[in-house]
């Protein structure tokens, strides 16, 4: 599914020589691709093969050394609106309540009310009504609240960094049925994850990550890569 | 362009909620300040005069070094699990959160000295021979200088090692001006001895001036990886 406003010859995000250094260690190494809107992609690879470094930059949070960044024909930070980041940690505040927590991110989207904030918390099956601060959730619980708080401006694409670790299998196993979805209904997924076998059958492509570089794309899981689950 | 004024309310208001039910900063600014008092009442024994001559810097120096808790405080809470990358990807504006943080640390250490203050007369027995009312212009203007530049050195600090040790190093030095009018023209008010017209219009010109050059600079200091 593509935005009616997006030009369609442009690709929804494009990677374009894209190189990140931190001091003299390079995360990201020339990074070159297009990726189309409405669909699944699961970036894999090692420790340290820039996964992250690369959502990061997507976000608008790692600045890029050289190259570029485009999204829906814009930069990381003009795109702002149209991006929801979740990110290894919760990027949430321990001492409020899910619903304290999403009334004062709506707040800096311009949302207001609290219909849109009680929809994305039932969305992600939680209530709403739960009073206890996000410190006491579980991990599964809190990985669900950091995702509403991902897609409560309604972006049209979504950032994701491991969103399955330290949840059991059948929290992990909601959230990917929460995942397809969103991705059903339009909205272009990009997430990062060591358990990639949770997403099979469900992500469009897979995108291999080695030394900082795109080294392939495969649309199912490629056995010799993954190794023992 | 979303609206300055909101999100600063909004996250003024998150802030002071935050701090309402931890109580971090107010309990650690409050227990420290207590104990200046406490030991340098022990340690001198001024008599009414010399105390009119050394309250302005006693009182002062113990504000600084309280600020100095809510600030490292302040940006603490936005490092646990990340969340000022929440707002650092959203479309905010940065000086909305600057603005906020600013104002929660003047409403922090304006209690702070509400309480002391009343406990440094008791202890010291001072009277102000002065205008006393030149007291507030002061204490506003003061407090200000001390968070609106604490505000924006703890931000600066905030991916540094050792931040808790980084933040006094470059704040004292940029605030000695500002302590200075502070000092001199809380001296001059308790012992009546002249106008402090001239430290309070100091002290005025550095808040316009910091608080200028903090807002034009914050953006940066946010988005800086």
């Amino acid at each position: 599914m593509t935005d009616a406003k997006i030009p369609q010859h442009l690709p929804h995000v494009a990677l374009n020589n894209l190189i990140k250094q931190f001091g003299r260690f390079a995360a990201l190494r020339g990074v070159s691709a297009e990726f189309a809107a409405g669909r699944f992609y699961v970036i894999l690879g090692d420790n340290g093969a820039g996964k992250t470094t690369l959502l990061r930059a997507l976000a608008g949070l790692a600045h890029p050394t050289r190259g570029t960044i485009s999204i829906l024909g814009k930069s990381p930070h003009e795109a702002c609106r149209e991006v929801g980041y979740m990110a290894h940690p919760s990027l949430l505040y321990d001492e409020m309540s899910g619903m304290e927590n999403l009334r004062y991110f709506a707040r800096l989207y311009e949302i207001d009310g609290d219909e849109r904030c009680e929809q994305v918390i039932r969305s992600v099956r939680l209530d709403p009504e739960l009073g206890r601060p996000v410190g006491q959730y579980s991990q599964g619980m809190r990985q669900r609240m950091s995702l509403a708080r991902a897609i409560l401006h309604d972006p049209k694409i979504l950032l994701l960094d491991e969103p399955f670790s330290n949840v059991d299998v059948h929290s992990a196993r909601e959230i990917v049925g929460l995942l397809k979805e969103m991705r059903d209904a339009g909205k272009t997924i990009f997430l990062v994850t060591h358990q990639a076998s949770l997403l099979e059958g469900v992500a469009d492509e897979f995108v291999w990550m080695q030394y900082g570089q795109i080294v392939e794309r495969t649309a199912s899981l490629n056995p010799a890569r993954v190794g023992p689950q | 362009m979303i609206s300055l004024r909101s999100i600063t309310v909004a996250t003024l208001t998150k802030d002071i909620r935050l701090e309402w039910r931890s109580r971090d900063a107010i309990n650690s600014m409050l227990f420290f300040s207590l104990l200046v008092v406490v030991i340098f009442s022990f340690s001198f024994d001024p008599n009414a005069e010399e105390s009119r001559e050394i309250a302005g810097g006693l009182i002062w120096v113990a504000f600084l070094f309280a600020a100095v808790v809510a600030l490292n405080q302040t940006w603490a809470r936005e490092l646990r699990n990340q969340v000022l990358d929440a707002y650092r990807v959203s479309p905010a504006p940065a000086n909305a959160l600057f603005l906020a943080k600013a104002l929660g640390n003047f409403i922090l250490v304006s209690l702070l000295e509400a309480v002391m203050a009343p406990l440094f007369m008791i202890f010291y027995n001072l009277r102000a021979l002065g205008p006393a009312w030149q007291l507030i212009p002061v204490a506003i203007l003061g407090t200000w200088a001390l968070v609106v530049n604490g505000t924006f050195f703890a931000a600066m600090s905030l991916r540094t090692r050792s931040r808790e040790i980084m933040l006094p190093l470059l704040l004292f030095p940029i605030s000695i001006p500002a302590v200075q009018s502070m000092v001199e023209a809380t001296r001059i008010i308790l012992a009546g001895d002249g106008s402090a017209r001239f430290w309070i219009v100091l002290l005025l010109t550095y808040d316009v001036v910091f608080t200028t050059a903090c807002l034009a600079l914050f953006e940066t200091i946010l988005q800086a990886e």
